[in-house]
């Protein structure tokens, strides 16, 4: 089984490793996957007033087609709105990293981390509104 | 292309367990088995047969003695896992009607499990014994399991990812009183540690030729002859290997496995020793670069070619892509598209988390002080790396308990 240059690239050279202040209310974070199943990612994205995405940081557990994965999520994500981001499907993180069909699962997990950290962030917004009107 | 360039142009082969190179020696003795002395060794009436037969009788010789038997109770075979079929289905077929009743472990390699599967399918009753934590049977939950109807216990006498050495001798003690056979899966352990069939009341071992320096494709199986141990062939045919084992002897391949095993008995002390040393080193120095390691199997009864390491909070896998340029193992099986780790460890009661971190580093013939110098760098510089990257280690420097997370397994 051979890897495809994207795939190496990402995973020898990670783009935006590292983590955010979850207690940012602009930092939305997402954590899937299991120890035991092998593959961990934690994904998390920094959002501006308007909506679009500034920052994105990751830390995976997992092996290099999950690193690869994550790593080029975060790259694809930053600039664009969380509408946007929410759009990115595994079908086209697995065609970039031409990933063997034995690691689309590393795909389907990386959707899903961007998923969550969206889920995360729209839900500390929604907190974040109520407390507002509760003071108002 | 000298052992040296090819050395520095190829990965540095640390998987002795999975095969081993032929030792150039072997190859040596086999040459002149393929076009000078090619006669079929069953054939009696001419010289090229007799030659033939000549080799194959010396290298019976020489199997044997390896194992303290006599030749006559060696027959060979495309290899362990042959001759662990043999061995199980042969005993079993023929004295099913009599006892039915078969032991083995939940750790053995899965020839082992599959034949015993299979002869449950023919309504053989089989126990799998657990192991302790440190990968070894206990003898008073064997000795619990026994009963007059127990017609096999077949334990491996090294296991082939963690590396430990079962307690062959009480074994063989515990089967002996109980008129039980006792057969050994010993493809990981001749050559490596001192065998002796009598001593050991081994009825019947299974021998590989590629993980002792011969050629794939050839092995050997042990028949004690008293008290007689009988089987039904596999193989039908010729009446070959004293009807055993029919189809006419590979002569290269057979000569090649006699003169492995000839250069194993001699060479075994020193070479254990040296690889004794080399391990202990290669697990001193990575202790030392990297915290939070735990080497799976027992500490002390172990062959020293074999290092089975977790890396906790660093996926074995991709752990594996880092360090490219060595060839080594995953504990994790996550290669055959299955999300599930090794069975031998989770047997351990190593935890699915750290059964995903492990890997086997195999020591073996040629390998060299240099090897294991650099290989301790290559692992500690990419674990290190890795670890800067999970998430998991992340939680256990802050404290976390990674158990205390409610994970969405998927």
């Amino acid at each position: 089984m051979s890897y495809s240059k994207e795939l190496i690239d990402h995973y020898e050279n990670p783009r935006n490793v590292g983590s955010m202040e979850d207690s940012d209310s602009t930092v939305g974070s997402g954590l899937v996957g299991a120890p035991a199943c092998g593959d961990v990612m934690k994904l998390q994205i920094k959002v501006s007033a308007e909506g679009i995405i500034e920052d994105a940081k990751f830390k995976t557990f997992g092996c290099g087609s999950a690193i690869a994965s994550s790593s080029l999520v975060t790259e694809w994500v930053k600039g664009k709105t969380i509408e946007e981001a929410g759009e990115i499907k595994n079908t086209d993180i697995a065609e970039e990293l031409a990933l063997p069909p034995v690691k689309i699962h590393c795909s389907i997990l990386a959707e899903d981390a961007i998923k969550a950290a969206i889920q995360d962030y729209k839900g500390k917004v929604a907190d974040a509104d109520k407390k507002q009107d509760a003071a108002e | 292309m000298t052992a040296k360039d090819w050395t520095q142009n190829n990965p540095l082969y640390l998987d002795y367990q999975a095969t081993t190179p032929t030792d150039p020696r072997v190859v040596e003795a086999m040459a002149p088995y393929w076009n000078e002395k090619f006669g079929n060794p069953h054939s009696r009436n001419h010289h090229f047969g007799w030659e033939a037969e000549d080799g194959v009788e010396i290298a019976r010789a020489q199997v044997a003695d390896i194992i303290g038997a006599s030749p006559k109770e060696v027959i060979f075979t495309s290899g362990a896992t042959e001759s662990n079929n043999l061995a199980i289905k042969g005993v079993a077929k023929f004295y099913g009607d009599q006892r039915n009743h078969i032991i083995t472990c939940v750790t053995e390699h899965k020839c082992v499990l599959e034949s015993c599967r299979a002869l449950q399918q023919d309504g053989f009753d089989v126990t799998y014994l657990h192991v302790q934590e440190n990968g070894l049977i206990d003898l008073d939950v064997l000795k619990a399991a026994m009963t007059e109807k127990t017609l096999l216990v077949s334990i491996m006498a090294v296991n082939n990812e963690i590396g430990v050495i079962q307690p062959l001798k009480e074994i063989g003690e515990i089967c002996r009183a109980n008129k039980t056979f006792f057969h050994t899966d010993a493809a990981q352990a001749v050559g490596k540690i001192p065998l002796d069939v009598d001593e050991m009341k081994i009825d019947m071992m299974s021998i590989s030729g590629h993980k002792i320096y011969g050629p794939m494709g050839i092995g050997a199986m042990y028949i004690r002859r008293k008290p007689r141990v009988r089987l039904v062939p596999l193989i039908h045919g010729g009446g070959q290997e004293r009807n055993m084992r029919s189809g006419t002897l590979p002569t290269p391949l057979v000569v090649g496995l006699g003169k492995a095993c000839e250069l194993a008995q001699k060479e075994m002390a020193a070479e254990a020793e040296r690889l004794h040393g080399y391990s202990q080193k290669m697990y001193e120095g990575l202790k030392e670069r990297i915290p939070e390691i735990f080497l799976n199997g027992d500490e002390e009864s172990r062959i020293p070619g074999n290092l089975n390491i977790s890396f906790a909070y660093v996926e074995g896998e991709g752990l594996m892509m880092g360090i490219k340029d060595l060839a080594v193992s995953s504990g994790s099986a996550c290669t055959s598209a299955s999300l599930e780790p090794s069975y031998v460890l989770r047997a351990l009661g190593v935890e699915e988390e750290l059964a995903h971190t492990s890997l086997r580093l195999g020591l073996g013939r040629f390998t060299t002080e240099d090897d294991i110098d650099y290989a301790i760098e290559r692992i500690s510089k990419e674990v290190n790396r890795l670890r800067e990257l999970s998430p998991l280690w992340d939680m256990a420097q802050a404290g976390i308990d990674i158990k205390s997370i409610k994970w969405a397994e998927h």
